[in-house]
C-alpha cells in the first residue's frame, strides 16, 4: 500500500531551487533511507512531507504530494503532523520535564485525563527503550538526560502523538555508536506499525536499516531500489560513487 | 611580540578608563544624594502632608501618587504591549509595512517625554475629557514606555530558539498553543527587563505628568483615578525652583526617596526575572 505519492515535486526558497521535478512513492511499514551529500535536498524533501518548510522565508511549491491519496495541502496542517511525526537531527528536547516532554503532543490534543497521559506516557518511553532509564526521574528537566537519552526522548514524544509516519531527519548525527545502535534498533521495531523516512549522512545506516534506499543530489532524485540493489549493483554510477565515498 | 603586548595593554586601559568615566559620576550622584538626603529621612517625612508651602512636613502624598501613577502606566502598557510584540514577532510577515512599523516603534522611544505630555494633554486631558487626573497621567506614561516594553519583548520572544517552534509545531500543536505554552513562558525574563527599565522611566519622567495630572501642592490623597496627584518628580522640580526658601535636606530627601522608589521597584523585578532565570531548563 502506498503511504506517500509523490509527483513532479519542485521546491525553491527565494531564488534557490532545493528539489527538482521529484517523483517516488512510500510504502506503508517500510524503512525508506534518504542518502545524499549535504544540499542533495534530502533534509528539504522530508520538511515537504509535514509542511515544515511552510515556515522557510520565501517557499514556493509545484507538483502533488499525496498522503493516502489525499492532497496535503488539503489536509487540516495541524492535523497532518499529529499523522506524521518528526524526529530532528539534534536531539531537541523542549524547556520541561521529562514527563511534559512526552506529554506535550497529547495534551495539546486536547487530551485531559491524567490517567491516560500517564499511560501513553509510559508506552511510549517503553516503545523507545527509554523508560527503565528515567522511569525514577520523570519530573527531572529532560535536559538532564544525555544526548542519546535526550535523543530517544524525542522519538517517544513523537510516539505519544500516535502517527502513521515518522520522520527521522539524520537523527544519529550528534550520537556515539552505542546510542545510534539504540535508536536503530528501535526504528526497526518500530517499522511493524509505522511507515518510516529516515534522511542520513551515514550510508553505513541506510544499509543497516532501509528496506529500500533513495539517493539525491543536487535537489534531483538519482536512484530508488531495494537496499540491496543499492549497495551491491546500483544502477547509476553517481550513486556508485557516493557510496564508494568518492564524492560527498 | 612586544608590540602586541603593549597594543593589548593601550586597549585595556582605554577600555577601563570609559567604564571608569561612566561609574564615577554615578557613583558620586548617590553618593551625594545620599549624604544630603539621609537626614531628612524619618517616618514623619515618608508619612506626612506638605506643611509651611512644603517647607516642612512630609511628601506622603507624592509618594502615593507616583506609586499610583507607575502601577497604572504599567498595567495600561505591559498586556498591550506584550500582545503587539507577539503579534510582531510571531505573526506579522516580513514585508515593508511591517518593517516601517517595527522601525517607528523603536524611535517612539527617542521621542522627548515633553512631546508625550503635550500629546497626553491634547488627547486624554482635553478630547476625552478626563482632566487633569490619575488616569490622564497613568495612559500618557504608559504611551510613552510601550515602545521599550515591546521592543525588549519582542526581543525577548526572538530570542526564544527557532527549534522549539519547529518542534512544538510538528507535534501537531498550533502556532497559537506553541506561543502560549513554548515561547511565552521563555520570552517572560526578558518581558520582566522590558518592564523593570519602563517603571523606572515612568516614575522618574516628570514633563508627561507636568500637563496631565501632577498637582502643585495638594495636601490630600486622591479618592479616585479622575483626581489630580502630587507626584516624585514634578515634587522635586517645584520645591527646587518654585518655592523659595525651602531646606536643602528636604530636597535631597526627595530626591533619595524617589531614587529608593525606583531602585526597590528594579530590585522586586530583577528578584521575578532570577526567580525565572532558575527555572529556565535550557
Amino acid at each position: 500500500m502506498v503511504k506517500f505519492s509523490v509527483k513532479d515535486l519542485n521546491i525553491w526558497f527565494g531564488q534557490i531551487q532545493a528539489l527538482k521535478n521529484v517523483s517516488l512513492g512510500i510504502e506503508a511499514n517500510e524503512i525508506l533511507s534518504i542518502i545524499g551529500p549535504s544540499n542533495s535536498g534530502k533534509t528539504s524533501f522530508l520538511r515537504m512531507l509535514n509542511r515544515l518548510n511552510d515556515l522557510s522565508p520565501g517557499f514556493k511549491t509545484k507538483g502533488s504530494l499525496e498522503l493516502d491519496q489525499e492532497d496535503i495541502k488539503k489536509i487540516d496542517v495541524e492535523d497532518l503532523r499529529k499523522r506524521v511525526g518528526m524526529v530532528f537531527a539534534l536531539p531537541l528536547p523542549l524547556p520541561l520535564s521529562i514527563f511534559d516532554n512526552i506529554a506535550y503532543g497529547i495534551k495539546m490534543h486536547g487530551l485531559k485525563s491524567r490517567a491516560k497521559i500517564s499511560a501513553i506516557v509510559e508506552r511510549a518511553l517503553k516503545q523507545a527503550y527509554l523508560w527503565d532509564e528515567v522511569k525514577d526521574r520523570l519530573n527531572v528537566s529532560a535536559f538532564k538526560l544525555s544526548g542519546g537519552q535526550q535523543q530517544r526522548l524525542c522519538i517517544a514524544r513523537t510516539l505519544a502523538v500516535e502517527p502513521e509516519v515518522i520522520l527521522f531527519d539524520e537523527p544519529c548525527s550528534g550520537l556515539d555508536p552505542i546510542s545510534t545502535a539504540k535508536v536503530e534498533e528501535a526504528m526497526l521495531k518500530l517499522k511493524k506499525d509505522y511507515t518510516i523516512v529516515l534522511v542520513t549522512n551515514n550510508v553505513k545506516q541506510a544499509a543497516r536499516v532501509g528496506d529500500r534506499t533513495a539517493f539525491f543530489l543536487s535537489g534531483e532524485l538519482v536512484e530508488l531500489d531495494r537496499t540491496e540493489k543499492i549497495f551491491t549493483a546500483p544502477g547509476d554510477q553517481r550513486t556508485d560513487g557516493y557510496i564508494r565515498g568518492k564524492f560527498g | 611580540m612586544r608590540n602586541t603586548r603593549r597594543s593589548q595593554k593601550i586597549a585595556f586601559f582605554f577600555l577601563f578608563l570609559a567604564t571608569l568615566l561612566i561609574v564615577i559620576p554615578v557613583g558620586l550622584i548617590v553618593v551625594i544624594i545620599f549624604q544630603k538626603g539621609l537626614p531628612a529621612i524619618n517616618w514623619q517625612f515618608l508619612s506626612d502632608m506638605p506643611r509651611q508651602g512644603m517647607r516642612a512636613g512630609g511628601i506622603y502624598p507624592a509618594i502615593i501618587g507616583t506609586l499610583y501613577l507607575v502601577l497604572g502606566a504599567i498595567v495600561f502598557a505591559l498586556p498591550i504591549g506584550l500582545l503587539a510584540a507577539i503579534y510582531l514577532s510571531e505573526y506579522a510577515k516580513d514585508n515593508l509595512l511591517n518593517r516601517i512599523i517595527k522601525l517607528a516603534i523603536v524611535n517612539l522611544s527617542g521621542v522627548p517625554s515633553v512631546v508625550y505630555g503635550l500629546f497626553g494633554l491634547a488627547l486624554f486631558v482635553v478630547f476625552l475629557k478626563f482632566g487633569a487626573s490619575i488616569l490622564s497621567g497613568s495612559l500618557t506614561l504608559g504611551i510613552m514606555i510601550l515602545p521599550i516594553i515591546i521592543t525588549t519583548s519582542r526581543e525577548a520572544l526572538e530570542s526564544v530558539p527557532q527549534s522549539f517552534r519547529e518542534v512544538s509545531l510538528s507535534l501537531g500543536a498550533s502556532k497559537w498553543q506553541t506561543i502560549r505554552h513554548i515561547v511565552l513562558p521563555n520570552a517572560i525574563p526578558g518581558v520582566l527587563t522590558g518592564t523593570i527599565l519602563g517603571l523606572g522611566r515612568a516614575a522618574g519622567e516628570t514633563a508627561p505628568i507636568l500637563f496631565t495630572v501632577a498637582a502643585f501642592y495638594l495636601p490630600q490623597l486622591p479618592k479616585s483615578i479622575f483626581d489630580q496627584a502630587m507626584a516624585l518628580p514634578y515634587h522635586l522640580y517645584v520645591i527646587s525652583t518654585q518655592v523659595p526658601n525651602v531646606d536643602e535636606k528636604v530636597r535631597y530627601g526627595t530626591a533619595l526617596v524617589l531614587l529608593t522608589l525606583v531602585l526597590f521597584m528594579n530590585l522586586v523585578a530583577i528578584i521575578i526575572r532570577y526567580n525565572f532565570r532558575k527555572k529556565k531548563k535550557w
